[in-house]
């Protein structure tokens, strides 16, 4: 969007509709004024007219900082669009600031020539004071590059509620839906969705649903009635293929893949957890659920949230346990269970920044080496790795599948950014998914616990099926009959059957796919959640006619059979991550060879233009 | 789970006949013997319905020698594994075997959960008052002042009374025996059987290698009846070779009194209660105070919903309510739109 700024004129025509291909709008405040409300409200109504969109919610750990503070600043970025797109934007076209502290925080990512729409009333001396502001931007010329509409939203907010005589906290806290309205009005976007929202969520508190009613349309009317805004902007629908689509984030695709592979097995799904920021959400999710059947079990910590699903598995049920980095340590010891136990079970990790406590509410790609290495002994353990929001559904159906294929615990990597963002979903049908078959034994004749298929998987039993009553423990077993065994031979035995079967699924996996340039030289290879700014940048990068191309993988262990001849294919191999190379240490390790690592650990994803910006200075190194 | 009257077992179907490894002369051959002695006999039981839990320790070989299912899982999480077991199918009849390191220490997160959570699972604790497999450390049972090989200067930690404990974190079922007390332990495996909840049973038990004659002072034949006390509801406590001992409170404080001294009667004599939780705490008290009678029997035994019914009805409540989940309609969500 390129705005200039011109004059107001003095007419009371609507201004004209100017179209535009996509949008990147930002939504940023204080962490309690609403602002993953009023962004998650505009993602879905804009998802409803058909734009795709990629969305990323950014908040600090702080419920409610204190007010008016830089590191209080809570913003959500919808990047909406006519066509196919994979990330939330690099740049903002439009930020909605209801304070000072997040014009500063966020006046870094804002076009040039960008929209910033704020709430004048925040801007007195203690809100400037505290955001670190000298003097007033709004005066002080500093902002002469963007096109900066000042709205006293809090005024307006109090002047349309008046005569409901609200307690004062309750009408303030409407200001988000005004600056809702206003940016609806602008994208000549009906309001009807979040009016209906409205109705519902405040069903049993009528005072509310007038008040955010009046203050939502109070806003959008503000645009319509005043000459502040002397265009508005109109983002056709995507064209996407046919079919039916909902609005999704990864967090919630997890809780409906979980669900899904579950009832594509016929098993009772399980989940064992303890609330962990970022991927509570899932608990939260599943444990709405019932009617399905779905058991969810907030455990005393982390070790329970797993060892739990561990139970329910060995008794028969799918179990799932979700968690993040620092969870995900404190489940190693019980991981190692699972395996030389060997039954199934779904590990989901929302990565977050680490180590330790790390950055709670930031996105990392931080647990790789923890999925592949972080438990005792020799411990394999299939780690896949979901590379978008709605990816996040296949690769949880995928877990499951693999979990109860082979009768091993699978780790899902997803992370903050993936777990919170959201994207639009093409729905499918259940029945569209493949079948996962399950085979409880029940034939007592020749049983034994640790008997083993050509794939080298040994048999499930439910407890409570007569005749194949046997013990399963974390001390090593003897083949085939599972006693106890200390015989060193035995051991070297386990150990190498247990490798294998997890080597085996790679025969059981897609091959890596490569896109781009036919004649690339360089070959960016990503996972997980870098998906979208990776196929965004070299999709570019192509067009300009450079010899890049690209490979994504989502299984990491094991990786897809042909991953060592692609990466060898290409003569250089570049490895954008937001760790500090991981996968390309990996990559290094089992295929020998260089990749250029590209790592990133400031708690944001990868932007398209920094992955460009790379690409372009490798080759132009040829 | 169907009522059956006929015995359908004998002791030597819930063996599964591996050397059992604990060294010659431990207490856990008893409580072993005792479980498949009395496992018969209980109601509506079927052997392949039943679940040995354990974690890691001595006592966690347990499930290796009981013909049921089984797992031995990893040091301290036996709780929660059970809990697990049980939660995903509350048809199976789970028992956890556990010890004082691994069911109060390293595992006494879970095992507080367990008892407030109420989960239908009976509780084995093997106390006795040490570290056994690692070769004898001090155990959060063990006495202060103890010298154990990770305290050559003496124990400078107190011990935790699990009795106590259980009672504190809401316990239903909570009950001690001794190991060589073969008919009262039975006795308690089938209460705890027989109770809907959790049910936890504190065994006094010998470790013949590290900590031998730990509990003798109240369990040799010749001390038991002046030294110990069978708490049993609504029965007056009284206790002693003679049956001429007995115990008062005065306000909250117990005394032993005599009853042949002319100054008491039985109706001194406190009646045991196992709905008081409040009673069950003094009682539990009595514990390692050598003014008093070391209690074992049933402390409480109250009812309370068990974990996995409120789960079941709230599973099937939401059916009733938003009807059997179609999954389509969920992969669809509430807001949703077309493109054609």
């Amino acid at each position: 969007m390129n705005d200039e700024k011109t004059p107001v004129e003095p007419n009371h025509t609507q201004p004209d509709l100017v179209p535009v291909e996509d949008v990147t709008v930002r939504f940023a405040g204080d962490s309690g004024d609403g602002m993953q409300l009023t962004g998650a409200q505009f993602s879905d109504t804009v998802a409803s007219f058909g734009n795709d969109l990629e969305t990323f919610p950014d908040y600090p750990a702080e419920i409610r900082a204190p007010a008016g503070s830089l590191y209080g600043v809570s913003g959500y970025t919808i990047h909406f669009s006519s066509h196919d797109i994979y990330t939330p934007g690099d740049q903002v076209d439009v930020l909605v600031a209801m304070n000072p502290a997040a014009l500063k925080v966020n006046l870094k990512d804002l076009k040039k020539n960008g929209a910033i729409i704020v709430n004048s009333d925040s801007f007195d001396r203690k809100n400037l004071e505290l955001a670190k502001f000298e003097s007033n931007p709004l005066e002080d010329g500093s902002l002469s590059a963007y096109n900066v509409y000042p709205i006293p939203i809090t005024k307006a907010t109090l002047e349309t509620l008046k005569e409901m005589n609200l307690p004062l906290k309750t009408a303030q806290k409407c200001k988000n839906f005004y600056a809702l309205g206003v940016v609806y009005w602008l994208y000549n976007k009906s309001p009807e969705y979040t009016l209906g929202w409205i109705e519902e969520k405040f069903k049993k508190k009528p005072e509310l649903i007038e008040a955010n009613t009046k203050v939502l349309k109070a806003g959008y009317y503000f645009g319509e009635t005043t000459e502040i805004f002397n265009k508005r902007y109109e983002v056709k629908p995507a064209e996407l293929p046919k079919g039916i689509y909902r609005n999704l984030n990864g967090n919630e695709a997890v809780a409906l893949g979980l669900v899904s592979a579950a009832k594509r097995a016929g098993l009772n799904l399980f989940l064992g957890s303890y609330p962990i920021t970022p991927a509570s959400e899932i608990l939260h999710y599943l444990s709405g659920m019932r009617q399905f059947g779905v058991k969810t079990f907030q455990a005393e910590d982390e070790i329970a949230g797993i060892t739990t699903a561990i139970g329910a598995s060995f008794a028969g049920n799918l179990g799932a346990t979700s968690t993040s980095g620092p969870g995900m340590a404190l489940k190693t010891e019980a991981i190692g269970l699972a395996v030389i136990a060997e039954l199934p079970l779904v590990i989901v990790n929302v990565q977050r920044g680490g180590p330790s406590t790390g950055l709670p509410t930031k996105t990392e790609q931080a647990d790789l080496f923890q999925a592949m290495f972080g438990r005792n002994g020799e411990c394999p353990a299939p780690v896949l790795a979901a590379a978008s929001p709605a990816d996040c559904f296949n690769m949880t159906v995928e877990a499951a599948r693999i979990a109860i294929k082979y009768m091993t615990p699978v780790i899902l990597l997803t992370d903050g950014y993936i777990g919170n963002g959201s994207e639009p979903w093409k729905v499918i049908k259940i029945e569209d998914l493949p079948e996962i078959p399950v085979n409880f034994r029940t034939d007592p004749k020749d049983f034994h616990p640790y008997m083993r298929d050509e794939k080298l998987v040994r048999p499930w039993v439910k407890p409570g099926t007569p005749g194949l009553e046997h013990r399963i423990g974390g001390l090593e077993k003897q083949h085939i009959y599972g006693n106890i065994s200390y015989d060193p031979e035995n051991h070297q035995l386990m150990i190498s059957q247990r490798e294998q079967k997890v080597k085996n699924i790679a025969n059981d996996i897609p091959e890596l796919e490569v896109i781009g340039a036919k004649d690339a030289e360089l070959l960016v290879l990503g996972w997980g959640s870098t998906f979208g700014a990776i196929a965004a940048a070299v999709e570019a990068q192509v067009e300009k006619g450079r010899k890049v191309c690209y490979a994504h993988l989502r299984y990491l262990n094991p990786m897809p059979k042909n991953t060592g001849e692609v990466v060898k294919k290409y003569k250089k191999v570049l490895i954008p991550e937001v760790n500090m190379g991981q996968l390309a240490k990996l990559i290094k390790m089992d295929y020998m060879v260089n990749p250029i690592q590209f790592d990133k650990v400031k708690g944001v994803p990868f932007k398209r233009s920094e992955i460009e910006a790379k690409i372009e200075e490798i080759l132009k190194g040829n | 789970m169907s009522e059956k009257t006929e015995i359908k077992y004998t002791a030597k179907d819930f063996s599964s006949g591996i050397d059992v490894r604990w060294c010659p002369g431990c207490g856990d051959f008893s409580i072993l013997a005792q479980v498949q002695r009395s496992f018969p006999a209980l109601v509506g039981i079927d052997k392949e319905k039943i679940v040995f839990i354990s974690g890691i320790g001595c006592s966690s070989r347990y499930p290796y020698y009981m013909n049921t299912y089984g797992f031995h899982t990893i040091h301290g999480r036996a709780a929660a594994i059970a809990s697990g077991v049980k939660t995903a199918n509350p048809e199976l009849s789970v028992w956890m075997a556990t010890g004082d390191g691994d069911c109060l220490s390293i595992g006494g997160n879970h095992f507080i959960h367990l008892l407030r959570r109420n989960i239908d699972i009976n509780v084995l604790l093997f106390n006795n008052r040490i570290y056994g497999l690692t070769k004898g450390q001090n155990s959060p049972t063990s006495e202060h002042g103890k010298i154990t090989k990770s305290t050559p200067l003496g124990n400078v930690e107190y011990p935790i009374n699990p009795i106590s404990m259980a009672i504190g974190v809401e316990g239903t079922f909570i009950a001690r025996a001794m190991d060589v007390d073969a008919k009262h332990l039975q006795s308690l495996i089938n209460r705890a059987h027989q109770h809907k909840g959790t049910s936890f049973i504190e065994i006094l038990q010998n470790c013949v290698i590290f900590n031998d004659g730990a509990f003798d002072f109240y369990t040799l034949k010749e001390n038991r009846e002046d030294r110990v006390i069978y708490i049993e509801h609504e029965k007056p406590m009284v206790f002693g070779k003679q049956k001429d001992k007995a115990i008062k409170l005065d306000g909250f404080t117990p005394k032993v009194i005599d009853l042949n001294d002319g100054k008491h009667s039985i109706n001194d004599a406190v009646v045991y209660n196992e709905k008081s939780k409040e009673l069950a705490y003094i009682v539990s008290q009595f514990t390692d105070n050598p003014a008093l009678p070391m209690p074992v029997g049933v402390f409480v035994d109250i009812n309370y919903t068990t974990f996995e019914d409120d789960m079941t009805a709230q599973i099937a409540e939401a059916k009733k309510r938003f009807g059997e989940g179609d999954v389509n309609d969920l992969l669809r969500g509430n807001s949703y739109w077309e493109i054609d």
